[in-house]
């Protein structure tokens, strides 16, 4: 309990005994029933995605069979031929969910500190009610307006200019249609701002005032303040925040599937056009007749399930090598 | 106060249960989705006593659904692979029911009437002609003002019984297609942008300058689509239109057991880019009840329900083809 709290939020607080919270005349089977509900709920979910990525492997046999690891490196991706390879949807997912958090943390955070360092008391309330106002929107609405606003937006003034000004870079070279991979990043970055904002919204929250009042007592400035006491303290929570937005981000399926331009090809440049493996299952899977083409579906799914768990693991990784198991205290 | 209350309960049961109705499941394509919606609604009318549930999950569903009989019936877009067949318990019969076209729209400046050809056509989706003044194009066209730009192509991106019929088309009028790419519900396409429905096409279209997709004509003709002629295999270029798919379907070679493909028919008015919809059904019943019901409904759909469907933008099917159809229903053991 103690170790998961260490995660994310500083140990401020002594860790709570059990015992001490309980009456010291009652039930003796109450303490056991609540532990032993509270276990098998935990081991509920555990069961559960063990479970999902058992189906999904069972509903790829076939895929598998044939394909085997040759289905990770190939571009391919034809229901005719019955040939079918992962690698244009990986790589479209990563590429739009990596987007995605270079437009969203930067953004997601300074609101953060915006709602906890600086804003009047007055304003706070409503801008949070706003942010978490875009979380309820779904994400069909996001999708059209996507379609409708923000792509002829993107084709008609900021791929010309990004052409224009950085054309010199492979990532703004080669024709603009509007519906492209940067389209879905943007349209994603939207979708997990909400999620991003509130969270690190809490983590500053967290931070103890002490550590603000002796940045202060040392004559540090307003920006030194934020930047040597709160954010470096704060480093663990952010990156959780992040890794969080990304799991939302990497399973983002109708509003990606409507700006993304749905072609499998894998390109360097950001105009160009993308697929995403939550896209694709969602297109083709009500349709898919044959057995061969539901097993390579399936396995697409696997894959997504693979590729989300890699990425969490990756996150861990970095957050122990960042903050080197600290918390990050000035003092 | 205790007897009364159980004496109405029983009674309410006993009620409930001399109403109860026979329930009729089937799954499958969404394409005719509303026509038959609105057959299973009139239909209630005409028969209380049995009602039908339909699911829309797709062509591929309702395949597999039939194939495992957890419905009573299937409907598809396309008719089953003969892999597929081989599967089923017993005879498994494809019965069509409407027809629909698909329509070729666009957005160039002014949306003038434009008139194309298959292998134009088929040209453009593999990416061998890219711009809209290309010779081929201007050739069928004079007089019409094309701009020099890019045609940028769009297709559907989820699988469909609209690019069924699509890609059957330029199979059967482009042999380079055929090899190259194929007839399927999804291909691996040559060029072009993937639009999730109808809708997605349309509005990606719509918003493009310089933009050519596909579309059901009951989509375009609702939501005001320009949408170009296209030249049948007699040499004459057709409108599409309700009239002009029946036309196509009386012209075509129909098999005995229904599984054909209406693509490009020889006749003079007919509109080259159809296709039917199916409902896939046992030949023997498992359950007479269900089975005497199901085969009652199919007559009505033959002989009532088809004048519906023009209401709807659905093509009924041609006299002769529904003789034939009313043939097979009737044959039907329950």
């Amino acid at each position: 309990m103690t170790a998961l709290r260490a995660r994310f939020m500083p140990p401020t607080m002594p860790a709570a005994k059990s015992s001490s919270l309980l009456p010291p005349v009652g039930s003796p089977w109450a303490d056991r029933t609540f532990k032993w509900a509270a276990l098998l709920a935990a081991l509920t979910i555990a069961a559960l995605i063990v479970l999902v990525g058992w189906e999904l492997y069972a509903g790829s046999r076939l895929a598998i069979a044939k394909f085997g690891a040759s289905f990770f490196v190939s571009s391919k991706w034809n229901p005719v031929t019955n040939q079918y390879g992962a690698l244009p949807f990986i790589f479209g997912t990563l590429v739009s969910s990596l987007i995605a958090l270079a437009i969203a943390v930067p953004l997601g955070v300074a609101t953060a500190l915006f709602l906890t360092e600086l804003a009047p008391q007055k304003i706070r309330q409503p801008i949070i009610t706003l942010i978490e106002m875009l979380a309820a929107v779904p994400s069909v609405i996001f999708g059209m307006w996507g379609i409708f606003v923000l792509v002829p937006w993107l084709r008609d003034h900021l791929f010309i200019w990004l052409k224009n000004t950085l054309g010199f870079l492979p990532l703004f070279q080669g024709p603009i249609y509007g519906p492209s991979m940067m389209a879905g990043g943007i349209v994603v970055a939207i979708m997990i701002l909400p999620i991003i904002t509130s969270i690190s919204r809490e983590i500053l929250r967290s931070v103890p005032d002490l550590q603000r009042e002796a940045a202060y007592a040392l004559g540090a400035t307003r920006w030194e303040v934020i930047r040597i006491a709160v954010l470096s303290y704060a480093r663990r929570g952010l990156l959780g925040a992040a890794v969080l937005g990304l799991g939302r981000a990497l399973g983002e399926t109708m509003a990606v599937t409507m700006v993304i331009g749905n072609r499998p090809e894998i390109s360097a440049s950001l105009f160009a056009p993308g697929y995403t493996l939550a896209s694709v299952i969602a297109n083709e899977f009500t349709e898919a007749t044959s057995d061969l083409y539901l097993n390579a579906l399936f396995e697409l799914g696997l894959v997504l399930l693979g590729v989300t768990i890699l990425v969490n693991i990756a996150a861990q990784v970095m957050l122990k090598s960042i903050t080197g198991g600290g918390t990050g205290k000035v003092y | 106060m205790n007897k009364l209350f159980l004496t109405a309960a029983l009674g309410l049961l006993t009620a409930a249960g001399a109403s109860a109705q026979l329930l009729i499941n089937g799954a499958g394509a969404t394409f005719p989705q509303p026509i038959y919606t609105k057959w299973f609604d009139e239909y209630a009318k005409v028969d209380p006593s049995v009602r039908f549930n339909y699911q829309g999950i797709g062509s591929g569903g309702g395949q597999k659904q039939i194939l495992a009989e957890t419905v009573d019936f299937g409907a598809s877009d396309g008719p089953m692979s003969d892999e597929n067949i081989a599967k089923a318990p017993r005879t498994l019969w494809h019965i069509p029911t409407v027809a629909g076209a698909v329509v070729v729209t666009y957005n160039v400046p002014g949306n003038p009437k434009l008139k194309l050809d298959g292998p134009t056509l088929a040209a453009i989706f593999l990416g061998k002609i890219t711009k809209w003044d290309d010779p081929a194009i201007a050739g069928q066209n004079k007089g019409v003002a094309l701009p020099s730009q890019d045609i940028l192509v769009v297709h559907r991106s989820d699988g469909s019984g609209t690019s069924f019929i699509f890609t059957d088309y330029l199979s059967h009028v482009s042999a380079d297609w055929k090899s190259k790419v194929g007839t399927n519900t999804s291909v691996d396409w040559p060029v072009g942008l993937g639009g999730k429905g109808n809708a997605g096409v349309a509005g990606q279209v719509k918003q493009s300058p310089g933009a050519l997709g596909y579309v059901e004509l009951a989509y375009a003709t609702q939501n005001k689509l320009p949408y170009a002629d296209m030249k049948n295999a007699a040499g004459n270029y057709i409108t599409p239109s309700l009239g002009s798919v029946t036309e196509a379907l009386a012209t075509a070679t129909i098999p005995e057991d229904f599984r054909f493909s209406m693509v490009n028919p020889p006749g003079e008015k007919a509109y080259p880019i159809a296709g039917t919809t199916w409902l896939l059904v046992y030949a023997q019943q498992k359950d007479p009840a269900k089975g005497q019901k199901l085969v009652e409904f199919l007559r009505w759909a033959y002989s009532d329900g088809e004048k519906m469907a023009a209401a709807l933008d659905y093509a009924p099917l041609p006299a002769s083809v529904q003789q034939r159809a009313l043939a097979r229903v009737n044959s039907i053991k329950f």
